[in-house]
């Protein structure tokens, strides 16, 4: 035993002293993200804080500082939203139920889809931006500078994040659960329809949210594909001009009255309201459907 | 059935029953041999449910099972055992059309359910798994409630009748509703693994199927669980034909009517292939086997 117990001891020192310095690093590494983080916040809520007022939301943009408000941001924002919502779940889901559940890997068109996918989820946002304004705003379907546009460009970008999400969560349903309900004489489309999606809406609902929090944050799409920056009306519809939070914070951002700053700085605060509070019920759903295999 | 031996098998499983673990190797307990019911000498007079022609069955142009040919009898328990790695498991899912969820697999010869046969090309594996119901080696309840659990399956072939009468006489079937009928809205995940077996069993019960086939039902069940699940097959024989695969030799000793020896073949690329050895009622291959390597495997000797 005691002999045992040295040969144990007897060089791990070494090894021991690594560990150590290894977990400071790793201390060091999450102190730096967390306090830059924190700083930048406190910074914005300082600056932010005394913007947020009803004016700031009852109120169009203006070249008063005094009288600018971002509702027909937060409108514009808000109708993007529903379209992306419309258009990536049906189309994410589909895409991820004929991935997973028909899609023979042995055929080279079905294994060219997955790589693309997995490549347009890497493909920065600017490019989505030109994809939008010659396909959509301009070129074959001629939306025009509109919600829809801007709505549809922002639902391609994400849409490969649904879709691997999406994927993620037909898979975490066992195979004995598609057996099961076959053998009870149900068909692949029952089996889907009935017991596999029924099991995956958390997760894929959770990848949704996320990815419209990623989308209403997104900046350089829009611009690119003519949200205008200073619009005085919020949208009527699908086929209406509009502005979204992001640009109208790059506007006011680049404006040189100093009150304007401090505009930025609460539109910056409602947005990250926005996010965390996407991320929130993202957390939530997550914590409170998964299941427990 | 007329089963003499009722009386013992529906008393509570006692400690005299050894746990299921230490079956493989174990020697047949006189008690198991005692409750066996002599099977029925004139094979010529019964009736088939299904008829294993020349079966062979592979995944990727491998066979995992070669030249399988025996009948299955109606009303019967037939156990189909042998060493791991025999294809007892992919010839029981050929029964039912499962393995055509596996796209490397391919069944060639014939397998005749009453006459028909099942994979012809104008058989809908749908229409043949309603009538060929499968209970799997892991309990394997929807993520649902228990009476949806039991439901789902009639929903799904639009079965006619009152919903409630429908779960109520199968978890009945499957021995369950007195433990079960106050919570028919809870989640199935939180009854014990033996409760979900007879859920899932119940669940395969509620279509009205002529054949359950089970994959090793109770090997993830203990002792307790087991002996009730083997009550309810005893039960379950006056109306179903069950096929069983079981790893447990006591399990295939203490419930079938007719079993299947097993074995693998080694080829010289190394590929393991099942072959039947010997198929005969269970008291023969249990007592006086025919064959050296079924008496080797059943008393212990190898495997």
């Amino acid at each position: 035993m005691a002999t045992n117990s040295q040969q144990i001891g007897s060089g791990s020192t070494g090894s021991r002293l690594r560990g150590q310095a290894f977990k400071i690093v790793l201390w060091l590494c999450i102190t730096a993200s967390v306090v830059l983080l924190c700083l930048l916040l406190v910074e914005t809520l300082r600056d932010g804080i005394p913007g947020l007022t009803g004016t700031l939301f009852a109120n169009f943009p203006s070249f008063n500082p005094a009288k600018a408000g971002l509702q027909s941001a937060l409108m514009g924002t808000l109708w993007l939203m529903a379209v992306v919502i419309v258009f990536i779940v049906p189309v994410g889901v589909g895409t991820a139920i004929y991935l997973e559940e028909y899609a023979d890997r042995n055929r080279w068109w079905n294994r060219l889809i997955e790589v693309n996918i997995q490549n347009l989820a890497a493909v920065p946002s600017i490019v989505y931006g030109i994809l939008g304004l010659a396909f959509l705003v301009r070129g074959p379907a001629s939306l025009g500078r509109t919600v829809l546009a801007g709505g549809l460009t922002l639902g391609l970008l994400v849409l490969p994040v649904v879709i691997i999400t999406g994927r993620e969560a037909i898979r975490a349903v066992p195979p004995s659960i598609r057996e099961g309900s076959m053998a009870l004489g149900a068909t692949q489309w029952q089996t889907i329809w009935k017991q596999v999606l029924p099991a995956s809406i958390p997760g894929m609902a959770t990848g949704v949210i996320l990815a419209i929090s990623r989308a209403i944050g997104e900046t350089a799409p829009l611009i690119l594909v003519g949200a205008a920056t200073f619009v005085a009306f919020n949208p009527s519809g699908l086929d209406s001009a509009f502005t979204a939070l992001p640009l109208q914070i790059f506007n006011w951002l680049s404006q040189p009255q100093d009150e304007f700053k401090t505009l930025a700085a609460a539109g910056i605060i409602v947005l990250l309201v926005m996010l965390a509070g996407m991320n929130g019920i993202a957390v939530w759903l997550r914590n409170r459907y998964e299941q427990k295999w | 059935m007329q089963d003499p031996t009722t009386a013992t098998s529906t008393a509570p499983m006692t400690d005299l029953d050894p746990p299921d673990t230490s079956t493989g190797h174990a020697a047949i307990t006189p008690r198991a041999l005692q409750v066996r019911e002599p099977a029925p000498t004139d094979l010529a007079t019964r009736d088939r449910i299904f008829s294993i022609e020349d079966v062979t069955i592979s995944y990727s142009g491998k066979a995992a099972v070669r030249d399988i040919a025996f009948p299955i009898y109606k009303n019967e328990i037939t156990a189909l055992i042998g060493p791991s790695g025999c294809g007892k498991t992919t010839l029981l899912r050929a029964l039912n059309r499962m393995n055509d969820l596996i796209p490397t697999a391919k069944v060639e010869g014939k397998v005749f359910y009453h006459d028909i046969d099942l994979y012809d090309s104008a058989v809908d594996p749908v229409q043949v798994r309603k009538r060929i119901g499968m209970v799997f080696q892991k309990p394997n309840p929807f993520p649902k409630s228990i009476y949806d659990n039991i439901a789902f399956g009639p929903r799904v072939l639009g079965m006619k009748g009152d919903m409630d009468s429908i779960v109520e006489s199968a978890l009945r079937k499957g021995a369950l509703w007195d433990e079960v009928k106050d919570r028919l809205k809870t989640n199935a995940f939180g009854m014990s693994g033996g409760q979900q077996q007879r859920l899932c069993i119940a669940r395969a019960l509620a279509i009205e199927p002529d054949v359950i086939l089970m994959d090793e039902p109770c090997s993830a069940l203990d002792p307790i669980s087991t002996g009730r699940i083997e009550d309810l097959m005893h039960e379950l024989r006056a109306d179903y034909s069950i096929v069983i695969v079981t790893h447990n030799m006591q399990q295939a000793a203490r419930v079938s009517d007719m079993t299947a020896f097993f074995t693998v073949e080694l080829g010289q690329d190394e590929s393991r292939t099942g072959r039947v050895v010997e198929y005969d009622a269970t008291e023969k291959i249990f007592t006086s086997p025919s064959d050296p390597r079924t008496e080797a495997y059943v008393t212990g000797r190898v495997g």
